[in-house]
């Protein structure tokens, strides 16, 4: 795949996502570190253009949805719609505060640009079916996009949503699956082996792809190639790093919450602020890694 | 305003049929009606509305859970989503997808339970909610409505259309006490005085009001006095209602078919225990579960009936002080 201009800024979106959700954690010190870095890419590519929305009108009728059925991915999302205009990013200190707008799991009756509450895991697919729906009853030009996690796909209601999206030729959804092969408990190999998650969607009879999940380009191409697919739904599974980029996460079985100390989230910073600066001289120059 | 009929027969229509019928009606002016089943539309009665309306009917298959929160979903992009199945499975089985999908999510949602407690007759223990109430009672917000007859249900169903909110209701399928003149509409939270009495109230909901008129009857021939509530919102409760039959009667009888606790017992005493105590008689299921038989021999097993009824009445103004 050629790497282009677009590319390069979409690089540079993730990392200044990841840094952002770094520093949002950062004023509470805990939190749900790992799934929040490993599906920065699919944001930055999703709010980088490939989601419709319209920031200065969260409500717009005719946007795109997402919903972030991992819910407690919620740092990764608000560190996004922040960056993309939705809220100032004085806000994002609002996270896990009483009284705020920002709780540990997505509230779409809080946060501007959320469009789905979520946190209880496997809902979110019914209701990503329900906006499909919805979309199309309405003869509305739109996707509804659902994040998945892999360990969440032990719930049963994914499955029952799975045949129902099937059933329905429901080329409205587009599903992401954050493959980071990691649970709350640990490995999801150890915890509960979904065996081949690909295979699985592919059997209930969704379009499927699996693309390496921080390369934010290989999903743009992935997510143009199902918007293409009308009569069927979409899922894209995501082969991610839980915790990848975060120098305290990554590596660590136990990084599903996190409790970290100043000094391991200022380094993670550090590193991130080079990151970011690379992926900026990079898409300045026009050349990739 | 309602009016209550003279004499209390069965509907000319089953629920169903009504139920039908008004939901047709309205969706043929309102497009954003949507109706969502769960591989039950036999027994919902929904056969014409899936005919007529094919792209606003979904069958979810036999996946409640799944169809609360397509439910939810719908009503986020606008829809006005109804949901049915038995109320086992649309209370119990899906008690998270309500709380959070539609509830906590602050959707737009109505979901109907049908074949409430001992209705539920040859389908037995699996399928007889004796706890449909009570297991969504504590949800916040949510208004939870036993329908009475056709003639409440198709005023209810019509005024559901403009509410916004989750709504649950437990509702008969078949023929049942037509208690209601045609006409009479109904106020969501506020209980209906059917008969007026001096000595006792029978606080009742669904098909314990015609066991209630009947106990009335047989109570009168004793000299005994009672008046006869129509509960019929079990969330919120009316607690005005409750406050005033306790101070002008002295003592109550709560009559449901489900289960006393978390039930309409429960929640009648939970009222009044804050407002106007006085001795109450709770007529309804013991903590017990559901069973095969025929409406009336479940009726006879778990007490539910005007002589049980009666005796409590009888209970409860003896321990008036």
């Amino acid at each position: 795949m050629n790497i282009t201009k677009e590319t390069l800024e979409l690089r540079v979106v993730a990392e200044s996502i990841r840094l952002v959700t770094l520093q949002t954690l950062a004023h509470i010190g805990f939190g749900h570190v790992g799934g929040a870095m490993s599906i920065v890419e699919t944001l930055a590519v999703l709010y980088g253009g490939e989601l419709k929305c319209d920031p200065q009108n969260p409500d717009w009728d005719a946007r795109d949805r997402l919903v972030m059925s991992k819910g407690h991915a919620g740092p990764a999302l608000y560190a996004t719609l922040s960056l993309r205009g939705f809220f100032p990013k004085e806000m994002l200190k609002e996270l896990n505060q009483g009284g705020g707008r920002l709780p540990s799991h997505c509230d779409m009756n809080k946060t501007a640009g959320v469009d789905m509450t979520t946190g209880s895991l496997g809902q979110g697919i019914s209701t990503a079916i329900g906006l499909a729906l919805g979309m199309r009853l309405n003869k509305a030009n739109n996707y509804a996009y659902l994040v998945l996690g892999d360990g969440e796909c032990n719930e049963g209601q994914v499955w029952e949503g799975a045949i129902f999206a099937a059933h329905n030729k429901l080329g409205e959804l587009i599903t992401f699956v954050d493959w980071n092969k990691q649970q709350l408990d640990g490995y999801t190999k150890d915890i509960m082996d979904m065996g081949n998650v690909e295979e699985k969607f592919r059997a209930f009879g969704w379009h499927c792809q699996t693309v390496a999940g921080h390369e934010p380009e290989k999903i743009k191409a992935a997510i143009i190639e199902a918007k293409g697919v009308k009569d069927a739904p979409s899922v894209i599974i995501l082969d991610t790093i839980k915790g990848y980029g975060c120098s305290f996460a990554q590596g660590v079985e136990a990084n599903h919450h996190m409790n970290f100390t100043k000094e391991q989230m200022e380094e993670a910073i550090d590193i991130q602020v080079k990151r970011l600066e690379a992926a900026k001289t990079s898409a300045k120059e026009g050349k990739g890694e | 305003m309602f009016t209550v009929n003279e004499s209390f027969d069965k509907t000319p229509k089953m629920m169903r049929e009504i139920y039908c019928e008004t939901l047709t009606e309205l969706a043929q002016e309102n497009r954003n009606i949507v109706v969502l089943d769960a591989d039950l539309v036999s027994s919902s009665g929904m056969k014409p509305f899936f005919k007529q309306f094919p792209d606003r009917a979904i069958n979810c298959g036999v996946a409640e859970a799944n169809m609360i929160g397509i439910a939810a979903g719908l009503s986020a992009m606008g829809k006005i989503p109804f949901a049915h199945s038995f109320g086992c499975f649309a209370s119990r089985r899906v008690c998270d997808q309500i709380m959070i999908s539609a509830a906590y999510a602050q959707q737009n949602v109505r979901i109907i339970g049908t074949d409430p407690g001992v209705t539920a007759a040859y389908n037995g223990g699996t399928h007889m909610p004796f706890e449909d109430m009570g297991v969504l009672r504590s949800i916040p917000h949510i208004t939870l409505i036993e329908l009475t007859d056709t003639v409440m249900l198709a005023d209810i169903i019509k005024q559901l259309e403009k509410l916004y909110g989750v709504y649950y209701l437990r509702m008969a399928r078949k023929n049942v006490v037509s208690v209601y003149r045609e006409g009479s509409t109904f106020e969501i939270g506020r209980g209906n005085v059917l008969k007026d009495g001096r000595d006792v109230s029978i606080i009742a909901s669904g098909i314990m009001i015609g066991e209630a008129l009947k106990a009335a009857d047989m109570l009168r021939s004793e000299d005994i006095s009672a008046k006869v509530v129509d509960m019929f919102t079990w969330k919120p409760i009316d607690a005005e209602i409750i406050e005033y039959c306790a101070a002008t009667t002295g003592a109550l009888v709560t009559a449901e078919n489900h289960n006393v606790i978390g039930g309409l017992g429960s929640a009648v005493a939970e009222a009044l225990v804050q407002t106007h105590p006085v001795p109450i008689e709770m007529i309804g299921v013991k903590d017990r579960f559901g069973q095969v038989g025929t409406e009336d021999f479940l009726r006879e097993e778990y007490n539910l009936t005007a002589a049980a009824i009666v005796a409590a009445a009888k209970r409860a103004i003896s321990r008036k002080k």
